[in-house]
């Protein structure tokens, strides 16, 4: 691979990443919110563009990144998503009590609650999987893994585009479709293609 | 929007209707059916908001509330307001307030630009007094730049 082309994937990456999260953070409707309503905005925000990276290190397909320690990184991320959902009901509990124990309860009138409680759940899940990460063999794991990952991103993914706020429209829906993207990519060639082509 | 409660293009259609006929008859009567609360309506409510001339000013919302059944206007009804707007949440205290409906039934409230709230741009409204049954809605605006909100009442006897 080419310098220019392994800057290239990364700028797109990091980009793709960013601005989304850049562009919310000039959105006129942040002066009207309280910072505990801010910060759990901000912690979706982040998540969304966090799952855009989980894929591509858990498969090492960040160029100039070696194995080890892209899979350190998808680690550190995968806490970092427990932190950041727990920053986002945590401020919406905040910032309205009965709105968010609605959406909890499954009891909210908006229609995306449900997805993001959905997200909560696979993630929670996720997280009792890592747990046990010794005690599964590794290669059930690695699909219960890869299909809790599936399951959380596509619901967080409908959470996020029904969702009226402080992302940008065109930004959150690019990012979506990148997140959606690389997620079924490194699935299909991981669980898939390679696995075929080894036969 | 799918909302259960009648809007002015139904009120109109209504009355349309019932002056085509020439007469009130029962069967127009029985199609008026109080409005029903709605999911999350009640949320951040504080009772007994203040009555208020405005609460600031660029966005309307505005109404009228009838008895059900015969749909005659309700004149001296309280109607409380509150919504997330430009000046904070829906807690916020300066964003809560009451009027009351003049002869005709009909109720206006000025207030700040409603924003969006927990992903969807909203208000509240309740009718909560003795008289009638309680009724808590929470309308969806259409778009979040929209700058009024009708949202009418149709009140069932308590």
């Amino acid at each position: 691979m080419t310098r220019g082309l392994r800057s290239l994937i990364w700028l797109a990456v990091l980009g793709a990443a960013t601005l989304p999260v850049v562009i919310a953070a000039f959105s006129p409707y942040l002066a009207y919110r309280n910072p505990a309503y801010i910060v759990a905005g901000f912690a979706g925000i982040l998540s969304l563009s966090l799952f855009l990276l989980q894929p591509l290190l858990a498969a090492g397909y960040l160029p100039g990144l070696r194995l080890p320690l892209a899979r350190k990184l998808h680690r550190i991320i995968g806490a970092a998503l427990l932190a950041c959902l727990a920053l986002h009901i945590g401020g919406l509990y905040l910032t309205s009590p009965p709105d968010t124990l609605d959406a909890l309860l499954l009891v909210s009138p908006t229609p995306f609650s449900v997805y993001g409680v959905l997200a909560t759940l696979g993630l929670i899940a996720t997280i009792l999987l890592v747990a046990l990460r010794r005690r599964v063999r590794y290669g059930h794991w690695r699909l219960l893994h890869n299909a809790l990952a599936l399951f959380v991103v596509i619901a967080t993914l409908i959470h996020a585009l029904q969702i009226e706020g402080t992302m940008g429209p065109v930004s959150k829906w690019l990012l979506c479709g990148a997140v959606l993207i690389a997620t079924a990519t490194t699935l299909i060639n991981e669980r898939l293609l390679k696995p075929l082509r080894r036969n | 929007m799918h909302t259960p409660y009648l809007n002015r293009r139904l009120f109109v259609t209504a009355t349309a209707a019932t002056l085509a006929t020439g007469l009130v008859s029962p069967l127009h009567a029985a199609s008026l059916r109080p409005t029903k609360t709605m999911r999350g309506g009640s949320n951040n409510y504080r009772p007994n908001a203040p009555f208020v001339d405005k609460l600031g000013d660029g966005f309307i919302v505005s109404g009228r509330v009838v008895r059900a059944g015969d749909g005659a206007p309700l004149p001296k009804t309280r109607i409380q307001i509150w919504a997330a707007t430009t000046i904070g949440g829906e807690r916020e205290p300066r964003n809560h307030g009451s009027v009351l409906t003049r002869a005709d039934g009909t109720y206006r409230l000025e207030m700040m630009q409603i924003v969006p709230n927990f992903g969807q741009p909203h208000a509240h409204l309740a009718y909560d007094d003795p008289a009638f049954k309680t009724v808590f809605l929470r309308p969806v605006m259409p778009s979040a730049r929209d700058t009024s909100l009708t949202v009418d009442f149709v009140l069932a006897p308590a």
